[in-house]
């Protein structure tokens, strides 16, 4: 199921990014323009903060109740003609999906843009069965062409620059005359547009996320911009919900609050172009929509971070606002943390869905600055779950062992004032006596992670107690 | 200087908590600290310490990190006050510290009485001290670092800049993206020194992009990587610590400044 995992090489991969100019310059981009965006459509509108409230009581009532809520949630969807299918792995999604599209003969599959889908390395699998997977979203299909991941789970191309994007379409676009532009954003989408509509036209399935699940009408929701869900889940014979468990909201009325939240803090628009909503298979009265309509509910380990330290976690709703908020990813984008969820967010839900002995660095890699959890629209405790996940691999041995001794011998000192004032006394004075000229230190012996970079300021030479004791006051 | 009422004639027994690394790199920080509590009415006490533990917290040692929250809130029981010149420290101590001590009736109340009388230095000046200047000279401009931990887990961005307002002589200029983390982040900046290094030189461009001779926080871990960052690509920005402005002590070198650069700036 891992094979594209590649977290317990995060340092090289951080290592590439940040020498990626390409990279760099399209996270410029992000950073420059998501979070202004944000900020000026959260004070726009007063109650915001309070929304957020009620965002996060919403989703902590439904975790509360899921089981019930679940229950509910299949009751409605049969009630209106669809079925229901309980995957409990990412095999048993797979399996699923693959008998759906074998008894309806499907060839061709096109697909909404679908985080879950990623997270069962679903396009892979259906090409190794001879299904042909079309992903619609433009940055799902750009990323597909060239075979990469998604490095941000709203904008999955984001990583791009659009000569990037230009340069991909000729490769693979081989009936573009060379004297066609593909300069301007418009003039790329038009081009993606012409190639996927004859797409659309030829699916015999239809492949969707969800944003929210409803339970009191068993109805599904996508939230997008572009068009494509509407398409992928209206056009062919057959239209599947891929979805995990944690998507079910009770209520339309909570739906409709948590749509003020995600689209305000995803993008920065007070609501996405399109929110569609699905019931069903088409009824007799529908001008359009599939004859089958199929809702796979996947755990693959949620059920397992309820009632647990992890907990919070399920009350994500995908916006990417932390991402867009996080310096970490900022520095080295999406594609260094390894899996399907980068940032703050893949911190916390990665090592949760993949193991802490092979996504140990991600919860690492956080100055715990808590800008995620501040700008979080569901008030998720970010920091303090990356600190959970420290706390696992410390008890399960799984950190450095240099980090392990370098820890144990500063506890040992810390516990002890007396013999920690000497060890500091004699560090300030050692490094004072030889810094003092320069003020600083260009290299200094085990400190080569801080030296690299940075000079290291020269301590003043006695410590602040050893000067109080000695009766200073001023 | 400040303005008390007479219910508070009674001067407050304040427990500096120096802060590790204060304590071993820059003590004149510390003296700083005792210098504003005492001109504003409080005794100073420093009661045995080491650190607040946070290394072991973040690195996900809990049991190193709750023994040493113990000696802390038992050293400090004597004080009315517990004050430390940094936001980290002190939201380690006002907001971490319950957590290691969930479920335990016997700590708990303890633990409880221990956050309710910390505070970060500028914080406890403006909020609880009502201080609204300091007699402190400073020619010249000063732009000023939000260190995540005072900003995010203690809500302090007003109380530095009204006292630095006080100044006499000073300018504050502005920088985009003051709250924005420096990098530094504890042993995450030893961990990952790439990453670390990638943010903190953003931070560095945008102080030397805001024209002031001297960058500010309240944070020495985030002083000392931008400090470090500063001179290493060498821009001539000074870096100190926002107690040593407001007590009018900078005379000494900034940080990671020889005697000599100092007098020849101060000259």
């Amino acid at each position: 199921m891992n094979e594209h995992l590649t977290s317990p090489r995060f340092k090289e991969n951080a290592h590439e990014a940040l020498g990626d100019g390409n990279l760099q310059q399209a996270l410029k981009f992000l950073e420059e323009n998501f979070i202004a965006r944000r900020r000026q459509v959260a004070a726009k509108l007063p109650e915001f903060e309070r929304l957020r409230d009620a965002a996060r009581d919403i989703k902590d009532h439904t975790l509360a109740h899921l089981d019930l809520y679940l229950e509910r949630y299949e009751e409605r969807v049969k009630a209106a003609g669809g079925h229901v299918h309980f995957a409990v792995t990412a095999e048993e999604a797979r399996q699923i999906v693959l008998a759906i599209c074998r008894n309806a003969g499907a060839r061709t599959v096109t697909k909404g843009k679908s985080m879950v889908s990623e997270e069962i390395a679903l396009n892979d699998f259906l090409i190794r069965q001879g299904i042909t997977a079309i992903e619609t979203d433009l940055g799902e299909y750009l990323i597909q062409i060239r075979g990469e991941m998604p490095s941000h789970i709203i904008a999955p191309a984001v990583h791009l620059t659009k000569d990037q994007v230009e340069a991909d379409f000729r490769r693979v676009h081989t009936h573009l005359p060379p004297e066609r532009t593909l300069t301007e954003s418009t003039t790329l989408l038009t081009e993606a547009r012409n190639v996927l509509r004859e797409r659309f036209l030829a699916a015999d399935v239809g492949i969707t996320g969800a944003n929210f699940l409803v339970a009191e009408t068993g109805t599904s929701i996508i939230v997008t911009n572009e068009g494509n869900g509407d398409l992928t889940q209206t056009l062919p014979k057959i239209h599947i919900v891929l979805a995990t468990i944690e998507k079910l909201v009770p209520t339309l009325e909570d739906v409709s609050q948590l749509l003020r939240v995600l689209a305000r803090s995803a993008t920065g628009q007070e609501i996405s172009v399109y929110t569609t909503f699905s019931t069903g298979p088409r009824r007799r009265e529908d001008p359009d929509g599939p004859a089958e309509y199929h809702v796979i509910l996947l755990d693959n380990g949620r059920s397992a971070m309820l009632g647990g330290a992890f907990q919070d976690m399920l009350r994500c709703i995908r916006c990417g606002a932390c991402l867009n908020h996080c310096p970490i990813y900022h520095a080295v984008g999406g594609h260094a943390y390894g899996w399907v969820y980068p940032g703050p967010m893949g911190a916390v839900l990665t090592p949760g869905l993949v193991g802490i002995d092979q996504a140990g660095h991600l919860p690492n890699a956080s100055t715990f600055c808590g800008r995620c959890e501040e700008v979080c629209p569901v008030r998720i405790p970010l920091p303090r779950m990356m600190r959970a996940w420290r706390e696992r691999e410390f008890e399960r041995h799984l950190s450095p062992a240099a980090a392990r001794r370098g820890l144990a011998l500063w506890a040992a000192l810390a516990k002890r004032p007396r013999l920690y004032g000497a060890a500091a006394s004699a560090a300030a004075f050692l490094l004072g006596f030889v810094g003092q000229f320069r003020g600083r230190f260009r290299r200094l012996p085990l400190a080569s992670g801080w030296t690299r970079h940075r000079d290291f300021p020269a301590p003043e030479g006695r410590t602040f107690q050893a000067q109080w004791r000695g009766g200073r006051r001023r | 200087m400040a303005d008390r009422t007479a219910s508070q004639q009674q001067p407050k027994r304040v427990g500096l908590f120096v802060t590790c690394l204060v304590d071993l790199v820059r003590p004149s920080v510390g003296f700083a600290a005792v210098k504003l509590l005492e001109e504003a009415g409080c005794t100073v006490e420093v009661p045995p310490q080491t650190c607040c533990g946070q290394p072991a917290f973040n690195s996900g040692d809990r049991n190193t990190a709750r023994d040493i929250a113990e000696r802390v809130i038992a050293a400090f029981e004597p004080c009315d006050y517990v004050v430390a010149p940094s936001g980290s420290c002190a939201g380690m101590l006002k907001t971490h510290y319950p957590e290691l001590f969930h479920g335990d009736p016997n700590w708990l109340p303890r633990v409880t009485a221990f956050c309710a009388k910390t505070f970060e230095l500028t914080a406890f000046l403006v909020d609880v001290l009502k201080v609204a200047k300091v007699t402190a000279r400073f020619p010249g401009t000063i732009t000023y670092h939000d260190a995540c931990s005072g900003l995010r887990e203690l809500g302090i961005k007003a109380q530095p800049r009204r006292l630095l307002a006080s100044v006499a002589g000073l300018t504050l200029k502005e920088m985009p993206d003051a709250d924005v983390c420096c990098g530094f982040g504890g042993t995450f900046c030893v961990k990952y020194p790439e990453i670390s290094n990638a943010i903190v030189g953003k931070k560095a461009d945008r102080i030397a992009a805001s024209g002031a001779e001297t960058v500010v926080a309240a944070d020495l871990g985030c002083l000392m990587n931008i400090a470090g960052k500063l001179q290493r690509a060498g821009y001539k920005v000074r870096v100190r610590h926002v107690a040593e402005v407001l007590a009018g002590m900078t005379d000494i070198p900034a940080i990671g400044e020889s005697q000599r650069a100092a007098l020849k700036a101060s000259a």
